[in-house]
């Protein structure tokens, strides 16, 4: 235990916090716009695995971590479109829309990965490209700050800049009014003239966006290839993240960044000795104690009448 | 010229075969208040909703300014001058009332709203209008009342010259209907045209120059509202005289089967949401409850029921604290609640007609034999039901929710008043009701009490309160304001103030409540 808690104090540790979070959180804001519209997209698990193979052979095939990264983003837009159409169009159940395409990607990306490669396990044949580290001026050269939050990849600093901007979209723009009043209350957006399968739409593209980005960091960042169920439930911890977080964009973002904490625990834990099988239960644990600790507070809230 | 709208042969058959209107013309003069009446079901919300775009007629032409529209979504309706007030308000109560009222055609720049912007308009928009509201306000929080002003204003700020009125008296107090009369009027002699849907005839009387009957689909007639005698329009509206007057047997009232001592209630706020609430309900009592929406009437409802808890005081229903009791042990002791939504608590949306009536009934032997449903027993007690409350529907195995409002609470009402009923509370047991079904209920109300039943009745309907009642409170914020053991010489105005929180009468009247 102790030889844990001297990890956790290492700017090592704390660096290894945020880059761990990176995929949960983007993930969870593409949950929160595409709840705040009213529609339940479980698909994040999904496209984040898609896009997170399509980076990889994207980067490959243009010869540039750009070029995989713009195709990965091209790929998550397709699934989500794909969900929207199905869905918000031919009025397919969206959780039913979600499962295909969650099994869909689990399935999927194998095959494919198989007939690229003739390895149905990991792209490591593939010669694919990586998305940069950042070292920032200045803030680089302060000791422990600097090695916690100087050097990330460049995808996790725009998570955490997306925070904002997708609090701020929501909160002040046109679209993100519409969004809200889509969700809120659907009849009452729709008497004023809002277009509201067009606006469903776009938030499902826009949720796909920001999970194709949580794909992209997987297979291009936090590791340089894809393996088979790589975001391993990842978007389903973001699922959970954006539940605590009752879709407001701050304190799913918090709730993201706690899963991120427990993850990096649990990775943790496994250097200092601890059994494998238990140590990776840590985040699943912690999403359950999260989800039982936010819906007991509900419980005692509607008691209290 | 001399029609600003005309809506011609409209029919509107339904993809399930049921007509909702049928051949029906329509005009509207500019400047006019027109109101459209007829029961639930009549087919008055469907034609506007033709008008306004949401429903597509199956034929049947409209006309604007004798040229001929074609509206195929309300934006249409909107771009023509079109505005609709719809019954349940469409307004998103996390939003403020600039964000409401500016909704769609928000003031932005770049694609960033203009908050200030959409605050300045909603204000000169108020003053123009002379409709107070408070642009930073969050929608949810306000009143009904102010509600309905920001549903007007919002289609005025679309700019609206048809207003379209949905039932807009339905959830108001008599003080807020003057207003909104009184603002109509100012709006009419600004050249706006008004269609005024209602089913309460004395308003129709008051407010409209012309009105169209609507009965089964089908229009009886227009008329010019001065011409035609309430009677005659009541007549039109049922198809036959009508005769609503209720008699009740004069009698003694028996022992207390309501009583509540002592009661306050916070439920987690800081202010009381109820607060020194004593009252008896005897045996063989109509005690009416007469509020504006959110005064506590809600909370105390759902205490009685067990859907609250009791923070402090007692509730005693048939002499038993009812915080010792399962709301099972409560019904087989002849308890039976109308809860006021009746779509949500009322009935069970997707079962059938048949199993909604046994619901609180089902495990009886009289329908059950060792867990196993008596399907011929529940048959016949169902058809006997539906003949009895005259309940429209195409049969007792068909789902409830392809009955019109009024029907669904017919068999609520028929579940609930059986003869074993010692209790009964009754939550808005009419709203949005029409005159021949409301008739129905209240008779079995009656019947209940005059069978020795308590009934404790929460009603926003000031003349049913006045008409049912032996007994009638009215609440304003948690207490009770007033207190009438003889409703002989009650007005509705008075009510009214008492209800407004104007006038309060003196604690030893209200007290009388406790030990009567």
């Amino acid at each position: 235990m102790r030889e844990l808690i001297n990890i956790i104090f290492t700017a090592q540790f704390l660096h290894s916090v945020f880059r761990v979070t990176t995929p949960i959180l983007f993930a969870s804001l593409g949950a929160v716009i595409a709840n705040r519209a009213g529609v339940a997209n479980i698909a994040l698990e999904g496209i984040m695995l898609i896009s997170a193979f399509f980076g990889v052979f994207g980067s490959a095939a243009t010869g540039s971590a750009l070029g995989g990264f713009l195709i990965a983003l091209l790929s998550g837009l397709i699934c989500s479109g794909i969900l929207a159409l199905f869905t918000l169009y031919y009025r397919a159940n969206v959780i039913l829309g979600g499962i295909a395409i969650n099994s869909l990607a689990s399935g999927g990306t194998v095959f494919l990965l198989y007939l690229f490669t003739g390895d149905k396990g990991s792209s490591t044949s593939v010669a694919s490209k990586t998305l940069p580290e950042i070292a920032i001026p200045v803030l680089k050269d302060i000791p422990f700050l600097g090695d916690i939050l100087s050097g990330q990849n460049i995808m996790t600093y725009l998570a955490f800049i997306m925070i904002l901007i997708v609090a701020v979209f929501l909160g002040k723009t046109t679209l993100g009014y519409h969004i809200r009043a889509v969700g809120e209350n659907l009849k009452a957006a729709e008497s004023v003239g809002i277009n509201v399968k067009l606006t469903q739409t776009i938030a499902l593209l826009l949720s796909g966006l920001l999970c194709a980005c949580g794909g992209a960091f997987m297979s291009m960042g936090y590791l340089s290839s894809f393996t088979r169920d790589m975001v391993s439930g990842r978007g389903w911890i973001a699922v959970a993240a954006e539940a605590i977080g009752r879709s407001n964009p701050i304190i799913t973002a918090g709730a993201s960044i706690a899963f991120g904490f427990f993850n990096a625990i649990s990775t943790a834990a496994s250097t200092v000795g601890w059994a494998s099988s238990l140590v990776q239960t840590i985040p699943y644990v912690s999403t359950l104690i999260g989800l039982f600790a936010f819906s007991y507070k509900e419980y005692l809230k509607l008691k209290k009448r | 010229m001399e029609y600003l709208l005309r809506m011609e042969n409209v029919s509107k058959i339904y993809g399930n075969g049921i007509v909702a209107n049928k051949d029906v013309s329509f005009s509207l003069k500019e400047g006019e208040i027109h109101a459209l009446v007829g029961e639930n079901g009549a087919g008055k919300t469907t034609l506007m909703k033709i008008l306004f775009g949401m429903e597509k007629p199956s034929s049947g032409k409209l006309y604007l300014r004798d040229k001929e529209l074609d509206i195929n979504s309300s934006n249409d309706a909107i771009k023509h001058g079109i505005g609709m007030v719809h019954q349940h308000f469409m307004l998103l109560d996390s939003f403020t009332v600039a964000q409401n009222i500016t909704l769609g055609i928000e003031p932005a720049n770049h694609h960033f709203v203009d908050e200030n912007a959409a605050v300045a308009f909603t204000e000169q928009l108020s003053t123009q209008y002379n409709f107070a509201v408070d642009p930073r306000a969050v929608t949810g929080t306000l009143p009904v009342g102010i509600k309905q002003k920001i549903e007007i204003l919002k289609a005025l700020a679309r700019g609206a010259k048809i207003l379209i009125l949905d039932e807009p008296t339905a959830v108001l107090t008599p003080q807020e209907t003057e207003q909104l009369f009184e603002e109509l009027v100012k709006l009419k002699k600004q050249g706006y045209t008004i269609v005024f849907i209602s089913h309460k005839i004395k308003e129709i009387k008051a407010i409209s120059d012309r009105v169209t009957i609507m009965r089964a689909g089908c229009s009886e007639g227009v008329f010019n509202t001065s011409e035609i005698s309430e009677q005659e329009i009541s007549n039109k509206i049922v198809g036959w005289k009508i005769d609503t007057s209720i008699h009740k047997k004069e009698h003694a009232f028996g022992e207390a089967r309501i009583s509540v001592t002592d009661l306050s209630y916070y439920g987690g706020e800081k202010v009381p949401i109820l607060q020194d609430i004593n009252f008896q309900v005897k045996s063989g009592m109509i005690m009416g409850i007469a509020g504006v929406q959110g005064n506590g009437q809600v909370e105390l409802a759902e205490i009685l029921t067990k859907s609250r808890r009791v923070e402090s005081g007692s509730v005693e229903i048939n002499q038993a604290d009812i915080q010792s009791m399962t709301i099972k042990e409560m019904r087989e002791k002849g308890f039976g609640y109308i809860p006021e939504d009746r779509q949500r608590q009322g009935v069970a949306l997707t079962a059938a007609v048949n199993e909604n009536l046994i619901s609180n009934k089902y495990d009886t032997e009289e329908f059950c034999n060792k867990g196993i449903l008596k399907k011929k027993k529940i048959s016949e007690y169902a058809r006997q039901m539906i003949a009895e409350y005259s309940v429209k529907c195409s049969g007792e195995n068909g789902r409830i929710d392809g009955l019109s409002g009024g029907n669904m609470q017919k068999v609520v009402v028929a579940r609930e008043c059986m003869e074993e009923t010692k209790v009964l509370i009754a939550e808005q047991p009419t709203r949005g009701v029409d005159i021949g079904a409301a008739h129905i209920i209240h008779q079995n109300i009656v019947k209940l009490r005059d069978n020795g039943c308590a009934v404790l009745l929460f009603s926003a309907d000031m003349a049913e309160l006045i008409k049912l009642s032996d007994v009638l409170a009215v609440m304003y914020e948690g207490r009770f304001v007033a207190y009438y053991e003889n409703l002989s010489d009650i007005t509705e105005e008075e009510l009214g103030l008492y209800m407004l929180g104007i006038k309060k009468q003196d604690e030893s009247q209200i007290r009388r409540m406790r030990y009567e």
